[in-house]
C-alpha cells in the first residue's frame, strides 16, 4: 500500500483535468467529481496510514522511484518517501481539504466561477500531495510552486474586485521572495550532496559532517527564506493576512491548515540541514528559533486590534506557525509537527466557522456581528471548542501539542522560547476571547436576520470540532500504538536517533494552563465584565501610540511599499525607459536603415544592372541578329536559288576534291 | 557506245537551265528554264541505262517526264494568278516574302 502511495496525489491531480474539461456539464458543476477524488485519496492515506502503524518498529520509510530525466550524466529521480511524517501530512491534507470540499458546496452556491474554484482546489491537493511525498527537492520545488499558484488563483477567486487581486499578487510575490532563496539553497544542497537532490541522502550527509559546516548553513539559511515565505514567518508574514480576500474555504484550507505549513514541513523534512547548520542540539539561541519566536509574539499582538474576524484568524495563524518553526528551531521535532496536525485541524474548524458566520451576516467585520449564539448554535459550539482548542484548554487538541512545544524549549536548553512560549499563548487565549465575545455574545449590530448554515457547513464543522477534542490525545500514552510520538519521528536510515524525547511533566504544563487561563480571564475581564483600564488609548499617549504601531502592522507594508519597492521600481523603470530609448530604438532604428541600404543596393546594382542588363540584353542580341539575318532574307526566290545552287557547287567540290 | 557526248550535252543543258532560272525574270521562262534542266536529268537518265544496259533509266526518265508536266501545269497556274493579281509577271517583283 505504501508504494502506492504516488496513487494519492495523482487522483486529485486527474480530477482537477476532469472538472476543467467537463465540470460545467455535469449536475453539480463539478464539485461532485472534486469530492469524490479527495475522498479516495483521503481513504487511501488513511490505509496507508493503516499500514505504517502496523508495521513492526523500526519502521523503515518506504522509497520508490523512476528515472524522471537524465542530464549531463545526473539522473533525476521523481519518486515517493513514505514515512510517518509523509503518512501524517497525507491525512492531514486529504482529510482537511475533503472537508472543505464539502463545506463549499454551501459556501459557494451559486457563485459564478463554482465549477473553476472546485477545480482549482483540486489542483491545489494534488500539488500538495505531490510535495508531500517527495523523496527529492527539485520533485518538492514543483510541488511547493504549484502550490503557491493555486494560492494565487483562490487568493484572486473574485478578482473583479482590485483588492482581491492585489492580494492575491502581493501573496505571490511575498512568497517568491523567499522562493529564490529555496531554489539557490536547493541548487546548493544538489551541489554539496554530489549532484543528488534525494533527500534522505542531503539529510544523512548533512548529519554525519558528509557536507561542510560552512556549505549547510549557506543551505540552511537559503531554504529558510523559502520557509519564511510561503509559512508566513517574520518578516514576510505579511501577505497572510491579505490571503484573506479568498473565499473563506480557500482561507481555511490553504491559509491555515495546509499550504503555509509547507515550509514548516520543509523543515521537518530536511531538518537535517537545519539541525546541523544552525547548531541546534547546541541549546541557547538559534536563528530558526529566533524568527519562530520573534513571530509567535508581533502576530498574537497584531491579532487584537483586527476587526475583520479572519484576519484575526489569520494573525493566530501566523502565530501558531511560529510555534511550529520554534519547536523545531528548539529541537522539539515531533512537537511541533504534532502541532502542526492539531492545529490543521482547529484551525480549519475556526476558518469553516467563521465562514459559516460571514455566511449569515454577510459581512467580515466583527463590527457587524454580536449576540450570534442564539441563531447559530452549530456554529456557535464549534466555534468555542476551536478556540479553547487554540488557547490550549485542557483536554482539547491544542493543550497537548503546545505543551510538548513548551516543554521541549524549557528541557532542550532554551529557556528563553519557553517563555516566549508561554507569552504568545497567554496572549493568544486572550485576542481568541476578544474575537469570541465580539461575534457571538452581546447585541446583534449587522443588519438583516442571521440564521444557522446548511448541512453541508455545519457537519463538517461538528466532525472538525469533535477532532479538535480528540486529537491531541494521539500524544498521551493512552494513544498505545497510536501514539503520534512513535510513528511520527525524524529518523535516518542507520543513524541513531538523537532526537530527546520528554515526558509528560506536570509543571510545564501547569504553567502552560495556568497561563492560557490568565489570558482568557483577562480578556473575559475587559470585555466580558467591562472592568480594566477602558479607553486608555485616549488618555494615554504611550498607549495610543502602540496601537497605532499595531494598527499600520509595524509599518511593514509601508515600509516594503515605500522603502524597497519605490526605491527600486522607479530605478527600475527609468533604466528600463532609458534602455528602450536608447538600446533597443537604436537597434529597430539600425536595422531599419541597414535594410534600406541593403535594399537600395539590390535594387541599383542586382536589380537594375544583373538582372534587368540579362533581360535587356537577351532581347537586344535577338533584336541585332533578326535584323543582321533579315538582310539575307530578300524575298526573291531567284536569289534563294542562286545561294542553293552555290552551295550544291561547293559540296559538289568539296566531294571531288576530298573524297 | 559514247557516253560522253550524252553527258557533255546533258551539262551544257542544265547549266543553260540553270542560267535560266537564276537570271530570268520572267516566270514563264524560269519554269522554262526549269524543264530545260529536268531533260537535262533526263538525258543522263537515259544515256546511264542505254550503256548500262538497263531498263530502269528510261523507267525514271518517263516517269520524271510524267512529273514534269504536272509540275510545270501547278506552275504556270501560279504564274497565271500573279498576274492576275499584279498585271505582271517579273519575279523580282514578286518579293512579299521578305524579312
Amino acid at each position: 500500500m505504501l508504494a502506492k502511495a504516488w496513487l494519492i496525489p495523482l487522483i486529485p491531480a486527474v480530477s482537477f483535468w476532469l472538472i476543467l474539461l467537463f465540470g460545467k456539464r455535469l449536475p453539480a458543476k463539478g464539485s461532485e467529481l472534486g469530492i469524490g477524488a479527495v475522498g479516495v485519496s483521503c481513504v487511501l492515506s488513511l490505509l496507508c496510514a493503516a499500514k505504517w502503524l502496523s508495521m513492526s518498529e523500526p519502521r523503515e520509510a518506504v522509497v520508490k522511484r523512476v528515472q524522471w530525466f537524465k542530464i549531463g550524466g545526473v539522473d533525476v529521480h521523481a519518486g515517493i518517501h513514505v514515512d510517518g511524517l509523509t503518512v501524517m501530512m497525507l491525512i492531514v491534507v486529504t482529510f482537511i481539504s475533503l472537508m472543505v470540499h464539502v463545506y463549499s458546496v454551501g459556501y459557494m452556491h451559486g457563485d459564478r466561477r463554482f465549477t473553476f474554484f472546485y477545480a482549482a482546489l483540486s489542483l491545489f491537493t494534488a500539488s500538495m500531495l505531490l510535495l508531500v511525498v517527495a523523496d527529492n527537492l527539485l520533485q518538492l520545488l514543483i510541488g511547493w510552486e504549484l502550490v503557491g499558484l493555486c494560492s494565487f488563483m483562490l487568493i484572486g477567486h473574485w478578482w473583479e474586485e482590485q483588492v482581491n487581486s492585489d492580494a492575491a499578487i502581493k501573496a505571490f510575490l511575498t512568497t517568491r521572495v523567499g522562493d529564490v532563496g529555496l531554489t539557490l539553497g536547493i541548487i546548493v544542497l544538489f551541489f554539496a550532496a554530489g549532484h543528488s537532490f534525494e533527500i534522505e541522502r542531503i539529510n544523512g550527509l548533512a548529519l554525519t559532517g558528509g557536507i561542510s559546516h560552512g556549505i549547510v548553513l549557506l543551505a540552511g539559511v537559503l531554504l529558510f527564506m523559502g520557509v519564511m515565505g510561503k509559512s508566513a514567518q517574520f518578516p514576510l508574514h505579511v501577505w497572510l493576512p491579505d490571503a484573506m480576500a479568498g473565499p473563506t474555504p480557500v482561507s481555511a484550507l490553504i491559509h491555515a491548515a495546509t499550504m503555509v505549513v509547507a515550509g514548516v514541513y520543509l523543515v521537518a523534512r530536511v531538518y537535517g540541514v537545519f539541525f546541523t547548520g544552525f547548531s541546534i542540539y547546541a541549546g541557547g539561541v538559534n536563528y530558526v528559533a529566533v524568527i519562530g519566536g520573534i513571530t509567535v509574539i508581533i502576530a498574537a499582538a497584531l491579532a487584537f486590534v483586527q476587526d475583520d474576524i479572519k484576519r484575526v484568524l489569520a494573525y493566530s495563524t501566523i502565530s501558531q506557525l511560529g510555534y511550529m518553526i520554534m519547536a523545531l528551531g528548539v529541537g522539539a521535532w515531533t512537537a511541533g509537527i504534532f502541532h502542526l496536525f492539531t492545529h490543521a485541524f482547529f484551525k480549519a474548524l475556526l476558518f469553516l466557522g467563521s465562514g459559516s458566520v460571514i455566511h449569515a451576516v454577510h459581512s467580515n467585520n466583527m463590527s457587524d456581528m454580536g449576540g450570534l449564539r442564539k441563531p447559530m448554535p452549530t456554529t456557535f459550539r464549534t466555534f468555542i471548542i476551536g478556540s479553547l482548542a487554540l488557547a490550549g484548554i485542557f483536554p482539547l487538541a491544542g493543550f497537548f501539542s503546545k505543551d510538548e512545544i513548551l516543554l521541549g524549549a524549557a528541557k532542550n536548553g532554551y529557556p528563553l522560547f519557553f517563555w516566549v512560549g508561554l507569552i504568545g499563548a497567554a496572549m493568544t487565549a486572550a485576542y481568541m476571547t476578544r474575537a469570541c465575545y465580539l461575534t457571538f455574545f452581546g447585541e446583534y449590530r449587522g443588519h438583516g436576520h442571521p440564521h444557522e448554515s446548511p448541512p453541508s457547513m455545519a457537519v463538517p464543522l461538528r466532525i472538525l470540532a469533535v477532532l479538535s477534542v480528540v486529537a491531541g490525545w494521539l500524544s498521551t500514552p493512552l494513544a498505545g500504538r497510536l501514539r503520534f510520538s512513535h510513528w511520527a519521528k525524524f529518523e535516518i536510515r542507520g543513524l541513531p536517533e538523537f532526537l530527546p524525547e520528554h515526558a509528560f511533566s506536570f509543571p510545564h504544563a501547569g504553567a502552560s494552563l495556568a497561563i492560557a487561563f490568565l489570558g482568557i480571564g483577562v480578556a473575559a475581564g475587559y470585555y466580558f465584565r467591562d472592568l480594566g483600564p477602558h479607553g486608555l488609548t485616549r488618555r494615554s499617549a504611550l498607549a495610543r501610540g502602540g496601537y497605532r504601531l499595531l494598527e499600520n502592522k509595524y509599518y511593514l507594508d509601508t515600509l516594503y511599499i515605500n522603502g524597497i519597492i519605490r526605491s527600486i521600481q522607479y530605478p527600475i523603470a527609468r533604466a528600463a525607459y532609458w534602455v528602450d530609448q536608447n538600446v533597443i530604438d537604436g537597434i529597430v532604428n539600425g536595422v531599419a536603415v541597414m535594410s534600406r541600404r541593403l535594399a537600395h543596393v539590390v535594387y541599383d546594382v542586382i536589380d537594375q544592372k544583373v538582372v534587368d542588363g540579362l533581360v535587356n540584353g537577351a532581347g537586344l542580341t535577338a533584336e541585332e541578329g533578326g535584323s543582321i539575318l533579315r538582310l539575307i532574307q530578300t524575298g526573291r526566290v531567284q536569289q534563294y536559288a542562286a545561294v542553293l545552287f552555290a552551295a550544291a557547287v561547293l559540296f559538289a567540290a568539296a566531294l571531288v576534291i576530298w573524297v | 557506245m559514247v557516253l560522253n557526248q550524252f553527258l557533255f550535252l546533258a551539262a551544257a543543258l542544265f547549266c543553260i537551265g540553270v542560267y535560266g532560272v537564276l537570271a530570268r525574270r520572267n516566270g514563264v521562262l524560269v519554269l522554262m528554264s526549269i524543264e530545260l534542266m529536268l531533260n537535262a536529268v533526263n538525258i543522263n537518265l537515259v544515256a546511264f541505262g542505254a550503256f548500262r544496259h538497263n531498263v530502269a533509266g528510261q523507267v525514271f526518265a518517263l516517269f520524271i517526264i510524267a512529273v514534269a508536266a504536272a509540275e510545270v501545269g501547278v506552275g504556270l497556274a501560279i504564274v497565271l494568278l500573279i498576274y492576275r493579281n499584279r498585271s505582271s509577271i517579273d519575279l523580282d517583283q514578286a518579293d512579299l516574302m521578305k524579312g
